[in-house]
């Protein structure tokens, strides 16, 4: 046996495993070193070094009697369980567990649709369900909703929400755990609860009031260590009639300000889908003298950059807006869009992109036909899952900051010329420079992303990564920008970073955890919140 | 009575003399099995937002410069043997793929599967 969790003994380890194949089925039992390497982080940037968090054993439950099994046995022996539904968390620590020696509870077998409702838009899925699973059970019911997915589509919308991953359609759609309704968690003393409705016997409307009576748990089990969840309902969006794209581009750096403005007043009047920015200029940094501009120490001036600009024959930025509905209402929205801002930006120019009946032919959804080059994902712009993504994945993987600010023009410079220079030190491609455009996935804030590649066979570049990692987190907190998710080896760093009240949530959150947990069983450490047999554990202490 | 024979002989001309026998059960295992693991990523066709391949298929097509064929339909050197190097370690960005998402047995289909589908393959 490879790896053991802190103070148990491969004698308990054992019975524990025995006691579990006794109850799931030797088959889906998995303790050998060849079952053991698909849990293992395949992104890692610490790959085998001491740093690496590795399971020790994995089950794999048909339904939620047996996670009940699974977990009573582990509160026996006082053995961390660390949850996984599809196990496509990658940049963000895949399947690997925050404490070594865990037993992964691999929910994939458990991956029915159990419903797709499209009078009232919404699924009850099992943790094991994909995205293309559930794309795939839409279709062949033929209902008439959209699911909202990440990329890639082989994540679990299960988990990807409890990751607080995000989508590409109309906001209240794209934030995913935002978009749940209704959850049904097995806790750490085997017991199974649901939340909101679920929670009333005969209720019919679990997936369309999420609260119920009372306070609402929900929020625990995100990037949390509440309970092992085995249902989740979603919200989902009525298919479309039309869609409808257009681009906007203003001349100068400043113009961004009132671009943002604009496109936030768009946004949270539900008129538009995801905003897609950019800037034009990106395609200059291949040229060293835009470059050592667009990086310049301490930020370039507006002057310089409006110059660069202009001699480039290029406009600042850009963004792509897209419209749902039916026809005459995409176009109604996206003339008022373009006529909004074209009136209020001088030099602001429209061009009115794609626009057709729903669902898309294959050329449409293959995007090759816009009348400009276009930054849209098509794919996820129309609910239909894929790996194309995975194009931009480089050696062995990467590691993913994103750090959330707000949907500001001012707020997009500061952490272009803050980032940029925190991270100057370190020998990676420019994430953070003056043309660096906000990502708009959740509903009302921006994020960045610095997600530099990892390499299995270059320990030292590995190491440089991580420490790159490690002053994002810092440099970014000392500015009011956070992480939104992390890899269990950053888990700590980036919870350490909230910690207003002297980490008063953390202290609250842990103190619940002991309560509701007090072998601390499930997932010790995710999210940064540590039961007190492991508390010492917190950032790489390993003493349990 | 000869017309009518000639006229059945026609009308079972296309199955009889040009149907293929259906695929082996592994194959057809193997296909359902390779559309939903492996095709998103390594099948044939054609990308996402004007990408002319798929990331797997782009990415072999980079290693291997032409040596073999990118799509992973039209190798034929990929036995179950080698399927279960790659699938269970992964190569490259590809991860690993676990035993409770697809089986050995699985495995074995799909090496069925591409067997049949690159009977015809240049080598």
């Amino acid at each position: 046996m490879a790896v053991l969790p802190p103070g148990v003994s491969a004698a308990d380890f054992a019975a524990a495993l025995s006691q579990m194949a006794t109850a799931l089925g030797a088959d889906w039992v998995f303790s050998s070193d060849d079952d053991l390497g698909p849990y293992r982080d395949s992104f890692s940037p610490v790959w085998d070094t001491a740093r690496e968090r590795r399971a020790g054993a994995a089950v794999a439950p048909a339904d939620v009697a047996q996670v009940q099994s699974v977990v009573r046995i582990a509160a026996r022996y006082g053995i961390p369980l660390f949850p996984i539904s599809t196990g496509k968390n990658f940049g963000y620590g895949g399947p690997s567990p925050n404490v070594n020696g865990s037993i992964v509870v691999d929910l994939k077998r458990m991956d029915r649709v159990i419903e797709v409702n499209d009078q009232r838009h919404f699924a009850l899925v099992e943790p094991g369900v994909s995205y293309f699973d559930l794309y795939r059970a839409v279709q062949e019911r033929g209902a008439k909703v959209w699911i909202d997915c990440p990329d890639p589509g082989w994540g679990s919308p299960v988990g990807n929400a409890l990751e607080r991953g995000v989508g590409y359609t109309m906001g209240h759609f794209r934030d995913h755990f935002g978009a749940h309704c209704g959850i049904e968690a097995v806790l750490p003393n085997g017991e199974v609860v649901r939340t909101g409705m679920g929670a009333l016997p005969g209720s019919q409307s679990w997936q369309e009031y999420k609260y119920g009576f009372g306070p609402d748990p929900a929020g625990l089990f995100a990037q949390g260590n509440f309970g092992i969840v085995t249902k989740m309902g979603f919200r989902l969006m009525p298919a479309p009639e039309h869609y409808r794209s257009g681009l906007i581009t203003v001349p100068r750096r400043r113009d961004f300000v009132a671009l943002v403005d604009h496109v936030n007043y768009l946004s949270d009047s539900f008129m538009v889908g995801e905003a897609v920015y950019g800037s034009p200029l990106a395609s200059l940094m291949g040229r060293p003298d835009f470059l050592a501009l667009a990086t310049k120490p301490g930020g370039a001036s507006d002057t310089d950059l409006d110059a660069a600009a202009s001699a480039a024959g290029l406009p600042s930025w850009q963004v792509e807006l897209q419209f749902y509905g039916p026809e005459a209402a995409t176009a109604a929205q996206w003339a008022y869009a373009r006529d909004r801002i074209c009136s209020a930006i001088p030099g602001a120019k429209a061009v009115a992109g794609e626009h057709f009946s729903l669902p898309p032919t294959p050329d449409q959804l293959a995007n090759t036909t816009q009348p400009y080059h276009s930054l849209i994902r098509r794919n996820g712009a129309m609910g239909v899952p894929s790996l194309g993504i995975w194009k931009i994945v480089r050696d062995n993987g990467h590691v993913g900051f994103f750090p959330v600010l707000p949907r500001s023009g001012e707020a997009c410079f500061d952490m272009q010329r803050v980032m940029c220079d925190a991270l100057r030190e370190f020998p990676l491609p420019p994430f953070f420079s003056a043309v660096t455009a906000p990502l708009y996935w959740h509903t009302f804030a921006f994020q960045m992303v610095f997600a530099p590649s990892v390499k299995r066979d270059d320990p030292a570049h590995n190491a440089m990564v991580d420490r790159a990692m490690r002053k994002a987190v810092e440099v970014a907190a000392k500015h009011g920008w956070g992480d939104y998710r992390a890899a269990p080896i950053y888990q700590d760093a980036v919870a350490d970073t909230y910690s207003f009240g002297d980490h008063a949530l953390r202290r609250m959150l842990e103190s619940m955890k002991d309560a509701i947990d007090p072998q601390g069983i499930i997932a010790p450490g995710r999210g940064g919140i540590w039961p007190r047999r492991y508390r010492e554990s917190r950032d790489g202490r390993t003493s349990a | 009575m000869t017309r009518p024979i000639l006229w059945l002989i026609a009308a079972l001309a296309p199955v009889t003399l040009y149907a293929k026998p259906a695929p082996a059960p592994s194959v057809q295992r193997g296909q359902a099995v390779f559309g939903k693991w492996c095709a998103p990523c390594h099948g044939a066709g054609r990308g996402d937002d004007g990408a002319p391949m798929l990331p797997g298929t782009a990415a072999l097509a980079a290693r291997y410069k032409g040596a073999v064929p990118a799509a992973l339909q039209s190798r034929r050197d990929l036995p179950a043997e080698a399927l279960q190097v790659f699938v269970r370690g992964g190569i490259g960005a590809m991860p690993m793929f676990r035993r409770a998402e697809v089986s050995d047995a699985d495995i074995a289909a799909i090496a069925a599967y591409l067997r049949f589908t690159s009977a015809g393959a240049r080598r």
